[in-house]
């Protein structure tokens, strides 16, 4: 733990006015011991590997990638792999958005026990602390669904439901669902509170207040930070094939554990376009919904 | 991270658009979601069937409790060492990659804007020498980018074999394209003025970079590396998965022996590592920008 602790913490820099100087050269000294740490503990070595052998099996490996298989036959079924991809990352953003909506309004500290919305709160003490209870647990069952990598959420489920793609879904969706949780519950938290205080002025319930004045501010910021998410996603779902889940990502493992290389770059290109398709279709509905 | 764009926001769209766009969009937006249904076999039923169930309650009663012993954590340094390690050698090698091919993909600095306006005014040749270079980093940085650094490990696995270097290759090189663009967007997005004020005075294309444009940028490009140091913490873990070594292998090692009670201690670790890189790269990037 130590050997770590000491660079990591190096690399705060001070503030300026506690004794600027030796802050300076704290910061570069801790970020260089920890490069060179990381360095040889990762056993970094360019010169073999941009050496004359390192080159030569590169090279060697490269060209065995080419031509492509492009033969009809393979297409077609990349063609259907790309789209099992494709349904995964869809599907398990859907699920992420759903775990994510179902999780934020109680998740956002200002919607749930503080802020304008409670200034003249009524409820006795009991309703109070069962308020932050809430709280406490929707953002304790975020960071749970957060912390355990989708691989590993992957893995749980394949043990649960078996091999195919729903696993993978579900893998997606749990872990994303934390991920969009955090980030929207950070949205609620942010808004603006004169809309909602003008809004409490005229005599607006907690809950008309909620609909007028949350909801249309915090929505487009939902939907872009979604369509984000997919885009990280539609890479995920090629991860997952490793688990078992199908689609690129599994063919991409048997082509390589097969030594099929001209399989293999049809298989990425594959990839390639995929991922700058949904990238484009991402950016363009950001674009156009917001 | 996301802030709407109003000036993107605002693009006049025609009137037809307006009215037949919501309506295509929930049409696709159906077919998308009932095609992908039946193509990711969506069966929630599954995890109520008495089997899964039963599955699931091993799993979790076969949690509990924690693998917490002296001998697994001290077993366990080593691991958290290795993920460290090929994050931070991850993300050095993609600074490396992405800092030069985004200078190199910065239109303003490649092509366009008073930078270059004047020098490449009424020559083809000179505007598709200097355009040139841009699309080709730009191509490359976008490769980079678009291949998932699992797929990079996996091709590196073959060129340097098994082990944490190939953790390191692989996050290099898709993590410096993910860089590199973000680089060259930020370096566009800069105010004008201070290069134009160095322009004037003489200076070179490189000073007006090193003085110009590298100055004002620097906040953004630091907290953006520092984000990405992040990710590249979760990812090094994730490829352990693969034989990257670190934390992740260890993970699949003792989730293929049905260990379950290691697998807690393994991603409560993780928990630990990933919120810790995320507090010191939040009070690093407070201090920078």
């Amino acid at each position: 733990m130590q050997a770590q602790s000491n660079p990591a913490t190096a690399t705060i820099p001070q503030p300026p006015h506690s004794g600027g100087r030796t802050a300076n050269l704290l910061v570069p000294t801790g970020i260089a011991v920890l490069i060179l740490w990381s360095w040889h503990g990762t056993r970094f070595d360019l010169v073999g590997l941009l050496g004359a052998d390192g080159r030569a099996q590169m090279l060697a490996y490269a060209s065995k990638l080419f031509p492509p298989d492009l033969s009809p036959d393979l297409l077609a079924k990349v063609v259907y792999w790309s789209l099992e991809t494709f349904a995964i990352s869809f599907m398990g953003t859907f699920l992420s958005v759903v775990v994510a909506l179902a999780l934020v309004f109680v998740s956002s500290r200002n919607l749930v026990f503080t802020g304008v919305l409670f200034e003249v709160d009524e409820a006795g003490r009991p309703i109070r602390i069962a308020r932050v209870g809430l709280y406490v647990v929707s953002r304790a069952v975020l960071n749970l669904l957060r912390t355990v990598p989708h691989i590993v959420w992957a893995l749980i489920f394949v043990f649960a439901v078996g091999l195919g793609p729903f696993p993978g879904v579900l893998a997606l969706g749990l872990h994303t669902g934390g991920v969009l949780g955090k980030l929207f519950a950070e949205v609620v938290e942010d808004i603006e509170t004169q809309p909602l205080e003008a809004l409490q002025a005229t005599g607006a319930s907690r809950l008309q207040i909620f609909f007028y004045g949350v909801l249309p501010r915090v929505l487009p910021q939902f939907l872009a930070y979604s369509l984000y998410r997919w885009e990280v996603n539609i890479r995920e779902a090629i991860i997952l094939g490793y688990v078992g889940a199908g689609g690129l990502g599994q063919q991409i493992q048997i082509a390589i554990s097969l030594f099929l290389e001209s399989k293999l770059l049809t298989l990425i290109l594959a990839i390639y376009l995929m991922v700058t398709l949904v990238d484009y279709l991402s950016a363009y509905l950001r674009r156009r919904l917001l | 991270m996301l802030p709407p764009n109003p000036s993107e926001a605002a693009l006049p769209f025609s009137d037809r658009s307006k009215f037949l766009f919501p309506v295509l969009f929930w049409v696709c937006f159906a077919a998308a979601f009932v095609g992908s249904w039946q193509l990711a076999q969506v069966q929630p039923g599954l995890l109520f069937e008495a089997e899964g169930r039963r599955n699931m309650a091993k799993f979790v009663t076969g949690m509990f409790p924690p693998e917490l012993s002296p001998d697994f954590l001290r077993f366990l340094v080593v691991p958290l060492f290795e993920t460290i390690q090929i994050s931070v050698m991850g993300t050095v090698l993609a600074i490396a990659i992405g800092f030069p091919l985004g200078l190199l993909g910065t239109a303003s600095l490649a092509y366009t804007g008073i930078l270059n306006d004047l020098e490449i005014a009424g020559s083809r040749a000179r505007r598709f020498a200097r355009t040139l270079p841009y699309v080709l980093a730009r191509s490359v940085l976008s490769v980079f980018r678009c291949i998932p650094e699992f797929v990079w490990a996996f091709m590196f696995v073959r060129a340097v074999g098994l082990g944490p270097f190939t953790g390191v290759l692989a996050i290099g090189v898709s993590y410096g394209g993910m860089l590199g663009k973000v680089y060259s967007e930020i370096l566009e997005n800069l105010e004008t003025q201070p290069s134009e004020a160095l322009q004037a005075t003489g200076a070179s294309r490189w000073k007006i970079l090193v003085y110009g444009m590298l100055p004002q940028a620097l906040p953004q490009l630091v907290s953006y590396t520092l984000y990405r140091w992040e990710c590249a913490v979760r990812a090094s873990a994730i490829l352990g998965f693969i034989g990257a070594g670190g934390l992740g292998q260890q993970i699949e090692l003792s989730m293929r022996m049905f260990n379950f009670h290691e697998v807690v201690t393994l991603v409560l670790i993780l928990f630990l590592l990933v919120a810790a890189v995320d507090f010191l790269s939040a009070r690093a990037r407070k201090a920078v920008g």
